[in-house]
């Protein structure tokens, strides 16, 4: 018995399982928590959440891997739990991939991807305590975000 | 018919005076193929800073409305952007931007979860921040000074996270847009030995986004 706790702890002592069990504590709620609200929502903005198309009204809920999409005459403003915000214009395509916040630490991790349009941002406590913690992505460029605030348009390939 | 005319002159003239000076001619209307980054000072006016990495160069951005380009043919080119161009490709996007997110500070009576007089004045404005915002979302941490046992102030910070809570209620704010927890004495806001009394420290944090 005792031998199998020391081996217990010499597992979890070791940096590559410790490694593991946090990724696993990290992945698990990315995908099922609420991690922002749409607070302003003009023209024809959806959600797209494991293939469905949500409609996006101001209140909705933003969760981690949705792709928010704005038409002609769209525009779309969120605010993340970290007190992040990002605000698209129109035709614009932007997916949150990643989104991890401890709100007793401050710490996480951000990332988003704007396939298209044009997006404004406004960091929050992730980027605050982790420089480079939060990222947006484009198909040419990866922005590091040290803080705070930045606009960026992506020119997408059918545009 | 010359006297229409003679008028309609009269009329063209009178355009062309009130017309302001004519802009300089418009760039020939090809739609832009370039990526475009553009890092913007912040609202009390300090610029941040932001990577910029394309195809394994980095440029760093840290001046305000400091911009880096992708071209078409996949160059990076840094500069600086007019708050007009800015305007112009991000006027719909900055425009969207909901309120940005609040936080309040409340400060108690010693050992209490009542309000200071001072808070319960503060607590109107936060009242009005919540007001105009959609969609609004609340979140209120309670904190102790260090006077007391780690659970009786654990126990005391969630009583004054609660009792701001229930305040707002009476206000009229929906219940479930709140969020409360107490951190007890582990995040003093001035930092002191155990058993201080510290008023600073006696406080709720109110965030409104």
């Amino acid at each position: 018995m005792a031998a199998r706790w020391r081996h217990v702890s010499l597992l979890l002592g070791s940096g590559v399982t410790a490694g593991f069990f946090l990724a696993i504590l990290l992945a698990l709620p990315a995908h099922a928590q609420d991690v922002g609200q749409i607070k302003v929502s003009k023209g024809s903005v959806a959600i797209e959440r494991s293939g469905q198309k949500l409609p996006a009204a101001v209140g909705a809920k933003v969760q981690a891997g949705d792709v928010v999409k704005t038409g002609n005459d769209g525009s779309v403003g969120i605010v993340f739990i970290d007190a992040s915000l990002l605000s698209a214009g129109p035709n614009s395509v932007l997916a949150i991939d990643t989104f991890v916040f401890d709100s007793t630490t401050n710490q996480g991790a951000f990332e988003s991807t704007l396939s298209k349009g044009t997006l404004s941002a406004v960091s929050g406590k992730i980027a605050k305590q982790s420089p480079d913690a939060m990222k947006v992505k484009t198909p040419a460029a990866v922005l590091g975000v040290r803080g705070t605030e930045f606009v960026v348009r992506a020119i997408g390939p059918g545009d | 018919m010359a006297a229409r005319a003679v008028v309609g002159l009269l009329g063209f003239l009178l355009l062309v005076g009130c017309a302001r000076p004519a802009p300089p001619p418009a760039p020939v209307a090809k739609p832009t193929r370039d990526d475009l980054v553009v890092l913007l000072p912040d609202q009390d006016g300090k610029t941040g800073a932001l990577s910029v990495t394309h195809a394994g160069t980095e440029r760093v951005l840290d001046t305000p409305r400091a911009s880096a380009k992708i071209t078409e043919e996949g160059r990076i080119e840094t500069g600086t952007a007019t708050p007009e161009e800015v305007q112009q490709a991000f006027g719909a996007a900055l425009a969207a931007q909901p309120p940005r997110p609040a936080s309040f500070l409340l400060y108690f009576l010693e050992g209490k979860d009542e309000l200071t007089s001072d808070s319960q004045v503060e607590l109107q404005r936060i009242l009005a921040e919540i007001a105009r915002r959609p969609s609004p979302e609340i979140v209120v941490i309670g904190h102790t000074d260090r006077v007391g046992t780690v659970p009786f102030n654990d126990a005391l910070s969630l009583r004054r996270a609660q009792k701001v809570r229930d305040d707002l209620v009476k206000l009229g704010i929906p219940a479930d847009r709140i969020q409360v927890a107490g951190r007890g004495e582990r995040e003093p806001l001035v930092p002191t030995e155990d058993e201080v009394a510290e008023p600073k420290n006696r406080r709720v944090e109110i965030s409104v986004r």
